[in-house]
Order: C-alpha cells, then sequence, then structure tokens
C-alpha cells in the first residue's frame, strides 16, 4: 500500500527495536492507519467478525482438547464428561459446536458480499483466491470436527463423505484407505481427524494473515467499487473501524449466545447423541446445515454422463462447486465492481441467493420424488450462474453511470435526505 | 442506511439457519404434540418436585432394563436436579452393589461417588433378556430423539430456542401404544404397536399403567397417577440426565445476554460518536 509511514519511534528502546525488527511500525501502519475507504457498509464488518470467530474457535479448541479423548471407545463419553464434569465445560463445548455454525453463517455473508459487489475483480484475484482456499480450508477443518463426538451422525458422514474420494478413478481406492487409516471409518479415522482438526486451524490463521496482506496491498474494495481517489476517501483503520468492527462482533454475539446458551443443540442432529455403531445405519444420514448446498448438487447427479458413472459425476459436480469459485475472476467480464450499478446483475444475483438458501433446503430433504428433480434444476442454476450469465452479462448489460468518485457518491447521498428534512440536517451532530 | 435488498439478503441467509433440522419425517407417523414443560424457554428450570418423581419411575420401572451409565449417585444431590439431600443419596447408593474387583468378593455397597449401575452386564445379555432389542442407555437419550415440524412451523423454533423435542418424543412414545393394532397394521410377534414409534413396531410392551406407582409422601393425591402423568414425570428426569446444567446454562446465558445488549449499545454511542466527524 502506498502511504508514507507515520511512524516516529518515541523512545530510545522504541528506535532501539525499530532499527532491528520494526514490528511496531509495521503494526502501526498495518493495524491502525491502513486507509480504509469511508463509505464501508455493515457487510464489510464480517472479516472482522470472520477473525474473531476463528479465535474464538481456536482458543474454545485448544480448551477442548484438554479434555477429549480421541479413542472410538472413550471419545462419545469424553464430550459428555466435558458437558457435565469440566469447570465451564458445557459452556466451551457449547460455544465451540455452536461457533461452527457462526463461523460459516459468516463466511457465507462475507462471500456473498464479494459477490455482489465484485470484490474478486482485478487487482482483487489473490485476496478472493485465498479467500476460497479459506472456505475449503474450513470446510475441512469442520467435517473433520464433526467427526470427533464420535456420534451416529459424527461416523456417518465420515463414512458417506470419505466414500466420495473412493470415486475417484484409479487414486480413489489408495487416497480412500489414507485418509481413513484402513478399510473402514473406525479408531484410526479419528485419531488422524483429530490431529489434522488441531492442524488446520493453524493454516488457516496463516492463510488470512496471507489474505489480509493481499488485502493491504490494494486496499479495499468498497460499496460504490470506484477505485479510492485521493486521501480524503479514506479515514484511518484505527479508531474508525475497529470500533465499527468491534461493534458488529459483539452485536453478531448476541445470537451467537442465544444458541450458547438457550438452544445448543438445535443447530445440530438428536442421532449424534447416540454413540456411533457401524452396524447400524441412521434413517436420514443429514450433514450439518453449512454443507447442505453442496449435499444437495452432490445428490443431484444421479445418472450416468458418457463413460462418467453417477457416484464419480456427483462428486465431480461436488468439487465442481467450489472449485468454479477460483475462477471467478475471470468468469465476471464486467468492468463494473458493484452490483448497485448493474441492472440485469441483481436479477441473477438475488436469484442465486435464493436458489442457493432452496439448495440447502433440498440438501436436508430426503432424496426421493420432487426434490431430485428441484435438485437437478438448481444445481443447474448454480453451474449457469458462474459460466454463462457472469462471462455473457459483461458483454450485454448496459451499467448505470457510476459515480467518479466516493467522495461524489457520499456528496450524493447526504444531499437527498437533507434536500428532504432541511430542518434535521442543520440540527444533524 | 439499511436497504431494503439488505434485509431481504438478511432473511435468507437466516433461512439458511432455518433450513437446519432434516425435513427427514418418518413416514405415517403423526405429528407429536409440543407439550408445556416447565424447563421450556429461556426462563425455564425444572421442578424439583416432578424430577424427584420421575426418578421414582426411573428407579422403579426403566432402570430394570435401561442403564444410564453417564450418571452417578452424586448428581442426584446436586443443585439444579432432584436435589435429593446428601444423606438420601448415600442410603440410595447403598442400596445397590457395585462390581468392584478390589473389593473381596468383587462386589460392595454403592457410594454416592459411584455411577448408576447398569441392569445387565453387556449389550448382549441386554438383548437376550428383551426379545433381541436392546434397552438404549438413557443418560443422553432425551436429546437423542427429537420431533420435526411441516414448514414453515419448524422456522419459529430458532426463536422460541425449542430444546425440548426429546421430551415430547417420549411422552408421545409412552402414551402411543395401540392394543390391539389399528386395522391393517401388522406387528411381527414379541413387538408391540406403538404410534408414534418409527415403523409402529416397538420392542418394549407398554411399561407404565394407571396406579402403577405411588409416588412417595408428600405428592399423595395432589399429582394424578396416571400414565400421562408418569411419562410427563420421567421425560422431564430423563432431560435432566441428559442435560443436568440446564437450569445454570440458562442462568448464565441471561446475564450474558443482557451484557451484551448493553454493550453492543454502548459501542453503538462510540461508532456513532466517532463517526459524526466524518461523511460517510
Amino acid at each position: 500500500m502506498a502511504h508514507e509511514s507515520s511512524y516516529v519511534p518515541g523512545n530510545v528502546v522504541e528506535k532501539w527495536i525499530d532499527d532491528r525488527l520494526p514490528i511496531i511500525r509495521w503494526s502501526k501502519e498495518h493495524l491502525m492507519d491502513y486507509p480504509t475507504p469511508k463509505n464501508l457498509n455493515y457487510w464489510w464488518t464480517f472479516g472482522a467478525i470472520l477473525a474473531f470467530m476463528l479465535g474464538v474457535q481456536i482458543v474454545t479448541g485448544i480448551i477442548l482438547a484438554m479434555h477429549y479423548t480421541p479413542h472410538v471407545s472413550l471419545a462419545f463419553d469424553s464430550v459428555e464428561h466435558i458437558r457435565r464434569d469440566v469447570n465451564g465445560g458445557r459452556i466451551i463445548q457449547a460455544v465451540h459446536a455452536t461457533g461452527a455454525s457462526m463461523f460459516f453463517a459468516a463466511v457465507y455473508i462475507h462471500m456473498f458480499r464479494g459477490l455482489y459487489f465484485g470484490s474478486y475483480k482485478a487487482p482483487r484475484e489473490i485476496l478472493w483466491i485465498l479467500g476460497v482456499l479459506l472456505f475449503v480450508l474450513m470446510v475441512t477443518t469442520a467435517f473433520m470436527g464433526y467427526v470427533l463426538p464420535w456420534g451416529q451422525m459424527s461416523f456417518w458422514a465420515a463414512t458417506v463423505i470419505t466414500n466420495i474420494l473412493g470415486a475417484i478413478p484409479v487414486l480413489g481406492t489408495p487416497i480412500l484407505e489414507l485418509l481413513r487409516g484402513g478399510f473402514a471409518v473406525d479408531n484410526a479415522t479419528l485419531n488422524r481427524f483429530f490431529s489434522l482438526h488441531y492442524l488446520l486451524p493453524f493454516i488457516i490463521a496463516a492463510v488470512v494473515a496471507l489474505h489480509i496482506w493481499a488485502l493491504h496491498v490494494p486496499g479495499n474494495n468498497n460499496p460504490i467499487g470506484v477505485e479510492v481517489k485521493s486521501s480524503r476517501e479514506t479515514v484511518p483503520f484505527h479508531p474508525y473501524y475497529t470500533m465499527k468492527d468491534l461493534f458488529a462482533v459483539i452485536v453478531f454475539c448476541i445470537p451467537f449466545a442465544w444458541f450458547v446458551f438457550f438452544a445448543p443443540d438445535i443447530l445440530g442432529h438428536p442421532d449424534n447423541y447416540i454413540m456411533a455403531n457401524s452396524q447400524v445405519t441412521p434413517a436420514h444420514i443429514v450433514p450439518e446445515w453449512y454443507f447442505l448446498p453442496f449435499y444437495a448438487i452432490l445428490r443431484a447427479i444421479d445418472f450416468n454422463i458418457l463413460f462418467i458413472d453417477s457416484k464419480l459425476g456427483g462428486v465431480i459436480f461436488f468439487a465442481g462447486a467450489i472449485l468454479v469459485l477460483f475462477f471467478v475472476p475471470w468468469l465476471d467480464t464486467s468492468k463494473v465492481r458493484s452490483g448497485t450499478f448493474r441492472p440485469i446483475f441483481k436479477w441473477f444475483y438475488w436469484l442465486f441467493v435464493a436458489n442457493f438458501v432452496f439448495l440447502t433446503w433440498l440438501g436436508s430433504a430426503p432424496a426421493e420424488g420432487i426434490y431430485v428433480l428441484l435438485s437437478k434444476i438448481a444445481t443447474a442454476y448454480y453451474f449457469i450462474y458462474f459460466i454463462i450469465v457472469l462471462p455473457l452479462l459483461g458483454r450485454f448489460e448496459t451499467p448505470r453511470p457510476l459515480p467518479t468518485s466516493i467522495t461524489e457518491s457520499v456528496l450524493a447521498k447526504h444531499k437527498a435526505p437533507a434536500a428532504a428534512q432541511p430542518a434535521a440536517a442543520s440540527t444533524s451532530h | 442506511m439499511i436497504k431494503t435488498k439488505s434485509i431481504i439478503g438478511a432473511l435468507l441467509v437466516s433461512m439458511l439457519f432455518a433450513a437446519v433440522p432434516a425435513v427427514a419425517q418418518d413416514h405415517g407417523t403423526p405429528e407429536i404434540k409440543k407439550e408445556a414443560w416447565s424447563f421450556a424457554g429461556p426462563f425455564g428450570t425444572y421442578d424439583r418436585n416432578q424430577l424427584q418423581r420421575g426418578f421414582q419411575v426411573f428407579k422403579e420401572v426403566c432402570s430394570s432394563c435401561h442403564s444410564a451409565r453417564l450418571i452417578a449417585f452424586r448428581n442426584l444431590s446436586e443443585p439444579g436436579g432432584p436435589e435429593f439431600t446428601e444423606g438420601q443419596v448415600k442410603a440410595l447408593a447403598a442400596e445397590y452393589e457395585i462390581n468392584d474387583p478390589e473389593a473381596e468378593g468383587g462386589k460392595r455397597p454403592g457410594i454416592a461417588a459411584d455411577r448408576w449401575p447398569s441392569p445387565f452386564a453387556n449389550d448382549q445379555e441386554a438383548r437376550d433378556a428383551n426379545g433381541g432389542a436392546l434397552p438404549p442407555d438413557f443418560s443422553v437419550l432425551a436429546k437423542a430423539r427429537g420431533t420435526t415440524q411441516p414448514f414453515p412451523w419448524w422456522i419459529f423454533n430458532y426463536f422460541t430456542a425449542y430444546s425440548e423435542g426429546g421430551p415430547d418424543y417420549i411422552h408421545a412414545l409412552l402414551n402411543g401404544y395401540v392394543d390391539p393394532p389399528p386395522h391393517g397394521a401388522e406387528v411381527p410377534e414379541g413387538k408391540h404397536y406403538n404410534t408414534y414409534f418409527p415403523g409402529h413396531a416397538l420392542g418394549m410392551a407398554p411399561p407404565l399403567s394407571d396406579g402403577l406407582i405411588t409416588y412417595e409422601a408428600g405428592e399423595t393425591g395432589s399429582v394424578p397417577l396416571t400414565v400421562d402423568q408418569y411419562s410427563r414425570d420421567v421425560a422431564s428426569y430423563m432431560m435432566w440426565m441428559a442435560e443436568p446444567h440446564l437450569v445454570a446454562r440458562k442462568e448464565a446465558g441471561f446475564q450474558v445476554i443482557a451484557f451484551l445488549l448493553v454493550f453492543a449499545g454502548l459501542m453503538y454511542l462510540v461508532k456513532q460518536k466517532l463517526w459524526s466527524r466524518v461523511e460517510h
């Protein structure tokens, strides 16, 4: 980022440190002075909320790992031991389990915000790609974490999802056996999942650092998608955005606390309170809600495509649904970033959002009857949006005129209400 | 500045949450009614007398087949539960023989720290004694069962913090026996027709009947001795076994949310004051 460092070492000690490891200078530049567009709305607070959630999950997770036993005959009871006998354990466990859901709720909002405001467009492609990578890491971590309580859904989710990898030609079976540590999901699987579940969050934290680095080079996108033109259009990150983000984090904690304290199990499945049993298959194997859209896509492919059988086809679409996100910066051909100025895009975008919610619901419905057909239609639109709509819309759509700068947009916004209520405007503080 | 579309977006996202419970309805089982429970909702607490009655039902009826391996005798005197006195718990524990390889003869009388003894030595013995069906452990059973509501009613569950699907199911199941089975229903030998059990063929014979248990002193006369009452009491007790710290959790939640609301209000003012200097 091209701005002068305003840091002046305050005393000899700071000077001494600054000459050797300018970490205070770096912190001041990136954590405090970082110039941020002044017109960001509340959808932009989800970055901070996600950073907060990662912290919550790591801290609660480390404490849980002190009391958890990764063994098939002990894991289930050790989680109950945490809830019953560990001081504060029931809250720490509930925060961690519910936290996964809140983390995903926040990440979906963050991603949909990026999709609406075109935050993936040049020069922010790497920022977006790192974000998709973070999502993939989150999915993997959450999946492995869900296996650890070793309930019925844990076990069968592990079985069904690892089975997916078995569909890969040639390499499928070796990968499957490596991942499971045997021919079936068993103690070896639980042990490696526990180990990896502990490792991955730290990799996530490292990629988050890269994600923020990639953010700080071009600076934030903003709701009008017009680049910052002068320093008067930005405010220092601290205190303006630290305080706004803190406010947003606390508001986010209210529904979070609601679930933790009043309905800690409502986001899970009752079957996970039955200890894993490889001899009894649950009536309906359902993943956690945040995987449902992708689960619906996986199940929608129940037909063979040429030489590709339906199982592999499902895996290709399932993986493709996430992989396609990596290419969004090049699939979207429109020069205009913000969806606000794209009249036709908006329709497709909101249809995409509704379709995604619909896929979530379909993922929880049994794979039979009308649901199968609906899943196919919804899956089709998911891909059509990225592969057909985004590339073509850039060519055919006439965007609305863009404001020339953030300043102009801000002035226009303030003029409108001021004209309507002159009295209120003159007394505004 | 909140735009209509932001609201629509927020609504859609909250619907993502709402999509959670599998719409997986077991075909042919009627919808289970939500009962009134003292421990429901943000301000719910257990009714101590009800837990004591439920414990009596569990001890005298259920525990002859069902284990509760995570429950220790000492839990029965802990705050927020049935709250028997420590003396009562010690006396109760001493009634049971506990397997202990270090004791003389391999057995010794129970103490408060012991877990509730299981009625069978292992799953196979339990199956053999119950016509091949395994009586499930009661420790967390109240949370391992649930109910489903048709769309859109389940959406409200997230706003009412509905977490009593287990007790609702247990109560319905215990009152759901139909003998003889309805016309056209096939029930295999040794099974019992139950309206609410998935598949309807339940291995457990109706365990309760009116007047089966006489509640201990203090309750006589005021509480009906009916299957409906027994099943409510035992379902509450099972919920306590599954969630012994429910009351403390909800009390803490009330404080946490009150704190967060005040903190959010203050942070909003901080943010407003700060940003009032910036045209944005």
